[in-house]
């Protein structure tokens, strides 16, 4: 079990040996955000801005734009709405290379309630041209993904949760940008997931096949671009379309999967997610049963 | 050419973009246009930034990149018509020539900090030039660039404040009192100096003693909203209007 923040910080202090380019950007919350890993072995490629988001990516476009590549990290609720703005006039209208890692996002962040849970940024930077965002489920994809980050040329929203998950993936996994990843190929359901919800599904998927209900998981680790050929393909072989996510059901993975769908093979979708409202105080597996976003709730909607 | 003729070509440019487009912002564009010049045509070395934060004086960046070559002549009547490389609001990737967007307030002093940085470590000598407006400083964000600037000690940051004392809705002492401008940067641990913004000496001296300095600079530039166009001087109302027909002339005739 780790968390993907921890993965972050650990895979960001591996290639920064690699990669002298790398510089590493923190509001106040390095300890939080991991990247107090990279801070220690590479001090002078390290940048505290204090608490000031918009300046964080404000700064981070500036080293972008000296050549250096920058991961300019903090919470999601602050990387995506606080600095929302400069995130969208500065980095992306100009294109900038800047990674904007974005810790403890969606209701999975806990103790420390709405004010601190992200549930909108997958749909606001979604909706920014020129940002990719992305969205790992495990350690290997995390890991694989900071370097695919590294290596990309452009703005990046990469959304990391904050509890320690189950391992998915191994050394043998081919990962690669835009392109889900398929699990089975059951077709009794599909239920298309990412982050913190793709190891709920395939403990779903696990469950229901002891009672002989095939159902086969889909993790959409790249939302924008989305994996419109895997979708569609899925929803032609399976009788069900589920997606379930740690992040309000507008806007996110699930409209983004709509999206496809309606236009390329309408399809009705089941959108499990935070429906339209705030989240709140609360351990964060409690939350996510409380939200009905648990591989509990999953195996419920399939039977249905 | 005398960087006082040149200013008054850019001053001519900026007209004819503003009356061409019959849209953009005439007045901080005239009041910057001489440090704009200054910079462009006297100080600035190659592989040095400038950053102009408040995107809306995009005319007078433009005017000063026609005089000096980097775009021609004939563009500057585009100015924000459809499919222009002359934005609204300054664009890199539209327009070679350009090195920061800007157009929301308040951002380009970070950007100007995150270049700065970026030459640090690299080792270069280079300095990044930012003019900001000064009703732009009642954004938060300037203020957090500010402390960021001094804390990593970013002396080839060298910063205009454009301070004409007029924003859209009135004087700034009307809109939100940004004074005592001096004081203030002072405080977040900048060299400031003060200076008249449309004399040409008083610009250069100030660049030089900033650039020998240990720390980031602040040049408070005293300047006239709508400068060298008699009717638009002072007046908050051509912040964002264009001339007439008529106007356009009369203005053309005082520059000459």
């Amino acid at each position: 079990m780790i968390a993907t923040r921890e993965s972050y910080g650990k895979a960001l202090a591996e290639l920064g040996e690699k990669y002298k380019d790398v510089v590493v950007l923190d509001a106040d919350l390095a300890t939080a955000t991991k990247t107090i890993d990279f801070k220690k072995k590479f001090p002078e490629r390290f940048f505290d801005i204090g608490i000031a988001e918009q300046d964080l990516m404000g700064t981070a476009a500036g080293l972008a734009l000296g050549g250096k590549i920058p991961f300019a990290s903090t919470f999601a609720i602050f990387a995506s709405g606080r600095a929302y703005d400069q995130v969208r006039n500065t980095i992306a209208y100009s294109k900038l290379n800047v990674k904007i890692a974005a810790t403890h996002a969606g209701i999975t962040v806990g103790e420390d309630g709405a004010s601190h849970q992200a549930l909108e940024d997958i749909s606001l930077m979604r909706s920014v041209p020129n940002m990719v965002v992305v969205s790992p489920a495990d350690d290997k994809s995390t890991k694989w993904i900071i370097e695919e980050a590294i290596n990309y040329n452009g703005p990046m929203y990469i959304r990391l949760a904050r509890p320690a998950t189950e391992e998915i993936y191994d050394e043998n996994t081919k990962f690669e940008l835009g392109k889900g990843i398929q699990h089975g190929d059951g077709e009794d359901a599909t239920v298309i997931a990412t982050g913190v919800t793709v190891a709920e599904a395939l403990k779903a998927k696990e469950e229901l096949a002891k009672d002989g209900i095939n159902i086969r998981v889909v993790d959409i680790h790249t939302i924008k671009p989305i994996d419109k050929d895997l979708i569609v393909k899925c929803a032609k072989e399976t009788k069900k379309v589920i997606t379930v996510e740690d992040h309000s059901i507008i806007g996110g993975l699930g409209t983004a999967v709509c999206e496809v769908l309606s236009e390329e093979y309408p399809t009705k979708v089941i959108r499990m997610g935070i429906k339209d409202e705030f989240g709140q105080s609360g351990k964060w597996n409690e939350l996510m049963e409380h939200y009905g976003i648990t591989s509990k709730n999953i195996q419920e909607i399939v039977r249905n | 050419m005398e960087l006082k003729e040149i200013s008054k070509e850019v001053r001519k440019n900026i007209l004819l973009q503003i009356y061409s487009a019959q849209s953009g912002h005439p007045g901080g564009a005239l009041s910057c246009a001489d440090i704009l010049t200054t910079i462009y045509f006297k100080t600035m070395n190659d592989g040095d930034k400038f950053v102009l934060s408040k995107g809306h004086a995009s005319a007078a960046l433009y005017a000063v990149l026609a005089e000096k070559g980097i775009i021609a002549k004939e563009e500057l009547t585009s100015f924000r018509k459809l499919n222009s490389k002359l934005q609204g609001h300054p664009s890199l990737l539209k327009l070679n020539g350009v090195d920061v967007s800007s157009g929301s307030l308040g951002q380009g002093l970070s950007v100007a900090n995150g270049m700065a940085l970026a030459f640090k470590l690299d080792k270069k000598e280079n300095n990044v030039y930012v003019i900001l407006g000064d009703g732009e400083i009642q954004e938060g964000q300037v203020w957090e660039a500010m402390m960021t600037a001094a804390h990593y000690n970013l002396n080839n940051v060298i910063a205009f404040l454009d301070y004409n004392k007029l924003q859209i809705d009135g004087s700034n002492d009307e809109v939100m009192k940004v004074a005592p401008v001096k004081e203030k940067f002072e405080s977040f641990g900048w060299y400031v100096q003060e200076i008249d913004g449309h004399n040409f000496d008083e610009i250069n001296t100030a660049i030089e003693n900033a650039k020998k300095q240990e720390r980031p600079s602040m040049i408070v530039a005293n300047t006239i909203k709508g400068k060298g166009v008699s009717f638009m001087e002072n007046q908050c109302g051509w912040h964002g209007k264009a001339p007439n027909a008529e106007q356009y002339e009369q203005a053309m005739k005082e520059l000459i």
